[in-house]
């Protein structure tokens, strides 16, 4: 730091500063109580949905398998409670739409003996890279950011590709969202030996953890607790929406762009969320699969701001009751930030590998403003942190004009919202352009059958 | 627990609080002082001429949407009343109300409601009700009004503007140091005390709206500030040149419609470049030609007329200058910037 006036890292262009309201930064993460019963989908990731192994009626136990990973790019099922296998039956879960999921009704709380449930920390590992990403893949572990993409394929680095940093996104960039906030600060070392972890099944020498500015705290303890950890640093971000989004973080960071439909590895980084780090310490240092994580209830309207530790398949309503109770103005339960969260259609929804948080959004601001004409303002413009012209992309989309959306980059949207969250005409930009990219996925599909 | 009245809809679930009205009404805030000015300068009359602008302005909007395009009438954006106020901007506050009724008609019927409505027209509204007339009422358009002719006068002692005396004065072989001396001194044209169209006489006025609009980031600094380079600039570079023949770069800023063109008739979001680099390019243009119609062409004053030309260049703007798409220039080679 060499300047007065010390610039915090960034990624350069577009983004929005939506009110930050982390009403729940200083709620302690508490264990919340066994629900009766969990309802466990078979798809939590992005990929194949796993097979299910159990049958109605079958007793397990917490850390059992109960649904196998389906090809690669797909994940393990663990049972998040003992008990007894209820219906296997679909559920509608977070996306809106039915999915198959295993009940279980709940009876004690029996693990497998394999598991280690201490708090010690442990800090050596002696496992090989392969060895590492085995272990991961078995414990179910997928990007707990919100994307839920399988994260042994993240670290099995495709040939010919030279990856030299690890990047651990402790940004949480969504509005409210403290989940990541919570685990930073209560487990600071876990997720520093998660990232050592990491790094050697990587075969990487630098690892940057990337903070936003707003939660000092995290940075402080992280920065104090890394001395012992070679190679890991802890990066200050500007408080700046989408930050968290994977190619702003290397860009922030590194100063490398991910070139348009390219992965990080393109430009040698892997992200990690530090939710799914957690994960990672606890699968190899604990032989814990991925069954419970941290989710955040909250809204400004909510009695008790709170964050949990929840089972994987609770039901969001007990965590709503847990908070204080659903207030009598809900208009929106939000399943995830309110960038990007996805409005749920009842509060049945089972909580998922990938379920940051419950955001509850009062009546008042859960509908949107009277749409306007297009005033050419420029707004969407500025916002766009990929460089595109979005307020063209939704009329381009809306007419039908695919193959120029496609031309004008349609495809490289990352739906951070940032335009419709900027347009002083309230139109619904990204629902368009969702349509847009939608169509031109199916037209691909479609071409792709004919050959 | 009930559900059942959950709102559903994709995401983002929060929205910033500007709103199309807050933006038209911060504009509407901005003009304000700008009328004050007038208003003491040249009487009631300036505040009458704007209100039946406004008022005949928001009329044809609402009788065009409801009998001509069958809608649902709906003016509650309040861009009608920006035209309104910008069209009585641009005109002397003399002029005979069925003019100003005739220009409005224009600007909102032909510059707007022509193209659908707000967002759609290519042409500032306000500048094309103002040429409109100017070509129409060459008379009663360039006859201004003296400043300080007392307040309720309405009927008063025209006078010429000092960019219609230069023009007159240069084409006759007359040089500018002579002519200066006719000119208001530069603190007179900053403060106001010059004859006019109602909302140009004040720089001071609209530099405090620009400021105001920056502050509630309503509109950028890159058109404005651009545009106002622009005429410094080649203002200046033709002084140097001959200063015999042309004004100083100071006298351009401050006389006739330059403040109020840039701060806001040229940043006008509709009929303005969507980029921040395609706006800079868009107020020089504006700048260049301004300057070019002064100082060569055959009217005294030449911002109207800049700025619709550089209007109609817009879609070309924003057809060749696009945000840099992320990633597209990023090299596979990245290590080696990375100093490995």
């Amino acid at each position: 730091m060499n300047s007065l006036f010390h610039h915090l890292k960034t990624f350069t262009q577009g983004g929005v500063h939506p009110e930050e309201q982390k009403l729940s930064a200083h709620a302690p993460t508490a264990i919340l109580p066994l629900p009766k019963m969990v309802s466990i989908p078979i798809s939590q990731h992005i990929g194949k949905p796993a097979v299910p192994v159990v049958e109605r009626g079958d007793t397990v136990k917490v850390g059992q398998v109960i649904a196998k990973i389906e090809g690669y790019v797909s994940a393990n099922i663990h049972a998040s409670v003992s008990g007894k296998v209820g219906k296997i039956d679909d559920v509608i879960d977070s996306s809106g739409y039915k999915r198959t999921a295993i009940n279980i009704r709940v009876k004690g709380d029996d693990w497998l003996k394999t598991i280690d449930r201490s708090d010690d920390l442990i800090k050596d590992c002696a496992l090989e890279p392969e060895e590492i990403i085995t272990k991961i893949q078995e414990a179910g572990i997928v990007g707990q950011g919100g994307a839920a993409f399988p994260a042994h394929v993240k670290l099995k680095v495709p040939d010919g590709k030279k990856v030299d940093y690890l990047i651990v996104n402790g940004v949480e960039c969504e509005p409210y969202l403290t989940a990541d906030h919570r685990l930073m600060l209560e487990k600071p070392e876990e997720i520093l030996v998660g990232a050592s972890i990491l790094m050697k099944a990587l075969q990487v020498e630098k690892a940057i953890i990337g903070i936003e500015a707003n939660k000092a705290d995290a940075i402080d303890i992280l920065r104090e607790k890394s001395v012992g950890y070679k190679g890991i640093s802890i990066e200050e971000l500007e408080v700046k929406y989408p930050q968290g989004g994977e190619k702003q973080l290397i860009k922030a960071l590194l100063n490398r762009e991910v070139p348009p439909g390219s992965l990080p590895a393109d430009v040698g980084a892997v992200v990690h969320n530090v939710g799914t780090i957690f994960s990672v310490y606890q699968a190899i240092q604990k032989q814990k699969p991925l069954i419970e994580r941290v989710v955040t209830v909250t809204g400004k309207a909510v009695a008790n701001p709170s964050n949990f530790w929840v089972r994987i398949g609770t039901p969001v309503n007990t965590l709503i009751d847990a908070a204080g109770g659903l207030p009598e103005n809900t208009g929106k339960i939000i399943s995830g930030g309110p960038m990007m969260g996805k409005a749920l259609n009842n509060s049945q929804v089972p909580i998922a590998k990938a379920t940051s948080g419950i955001l509850l959004i009062p009546k008042q601001e859960a509908e949107r403003g009277k749409v306007y004409s297009c005033l050419r303002c420029g707004k969407c413009v500025e916002a766009c942190p990929m460089g595109l012209e979005p307020f063209q992309m939704m009329l381009l989309a809306k007419k039908g004009e695919l193959e120029e959306a496609e031309r004008q980059n349609i495809m490289d949207c990352i739906e951070c919202g940032s335009c419709s969250f900027e347009c002083p005409s309230n139109r619904p930009i990204l629902d368009y352009m969702r349509l847009g990219k939608t169509l031109i996925k199916k037209e691909k599909q479609a071409k792709k059958a004919d050959v | 627990m009930n559900t059942k009245l959950l709102t559903v809809a994709p995401s983002p679930h929060v929205h910033q609080a500007q709103s199309v009205q807050k933006i038209m009404f911060g504009v509407i805030i901005a003009m304000l002082p700008v009328l004050l000015v007038s208003v003491y300068v040249f009487g009631i009359s300036a505040l009458y001429v704007s209100m039946v602008a406004v008022a005949s302005c928001i009329i044809f909007e609402y009788a065009i949407q409801k009998y001509l395009l069958k809608q649902v009438p709906d003016v509650s954006d309040g861009s009608g009343i920006i035209t309104g106020l910008l069209l009585a901007f641009n005109v002397p506050s003399n002029l005979p109300w069925y003019i100003v009724v005739i220009g409005s008609l224009v600007a909102i019927g032909i510059g707007k409601m022509s193209f659908g409505g707000l967002g759609g027209n290519p042409f500032n509204p306000a500048l094309v009700g103002r040429v409109f007339m100017l070509i129409s009422f060459p008379v009663q358009m360039t006859s201004w009004p003296i400043a300080n002719n007392g307040f309720w006068n309405i009927d008063g002692t025209t006078g010429a503007t000092i960019l219609g005396l230069m023009k007159e004065g240069t084409q006759n072989g007359q040089s500018v140091q002579v002519l200066m001396k006719d000119s208001p001194s530069y603190t007179d044209m900053l403060l106001g005390f010059q004859a006019g169209s109602i909302g140009e006489i004040s720089a001071i006025a609209i530099l405090l709206g620009l400021v105001y609009m920056l502050y509630k980031k309503i509109i950028t600094w890159h058109t404005p500030i651009s545009m106002l380079t622009a005429v410094a600039f080649f203002g200046g570079l033709l002084w140097m040149f001959d200063p015999r023949s042309f004004p100083d770069p100071v006298f351009h800023l401050l006389s006739g419609g330059v403040m109020l063109g840039a701060v806001f008739m040229a940043t006008d979001y509709v009929t303005s470049p969507v980029t921040y680099k395609g706006q800079l390019l868009f107020g020089a243009g504006i700048g260049l030609i301004t300057i070019l119609i002064r100082c060569f062409g055959s009217y005294p004053e030449g911002v109207s007329f800049a700025i619709l030309i550089m209007n109609a260049f817009v879609p070309l703007i924003d057809k060749h200058i696009k945000p840099h798409r992320f990633g597209a220039n990023s090299s596979p080679s990245y290590t080696k910037s990375t100093g490995k």
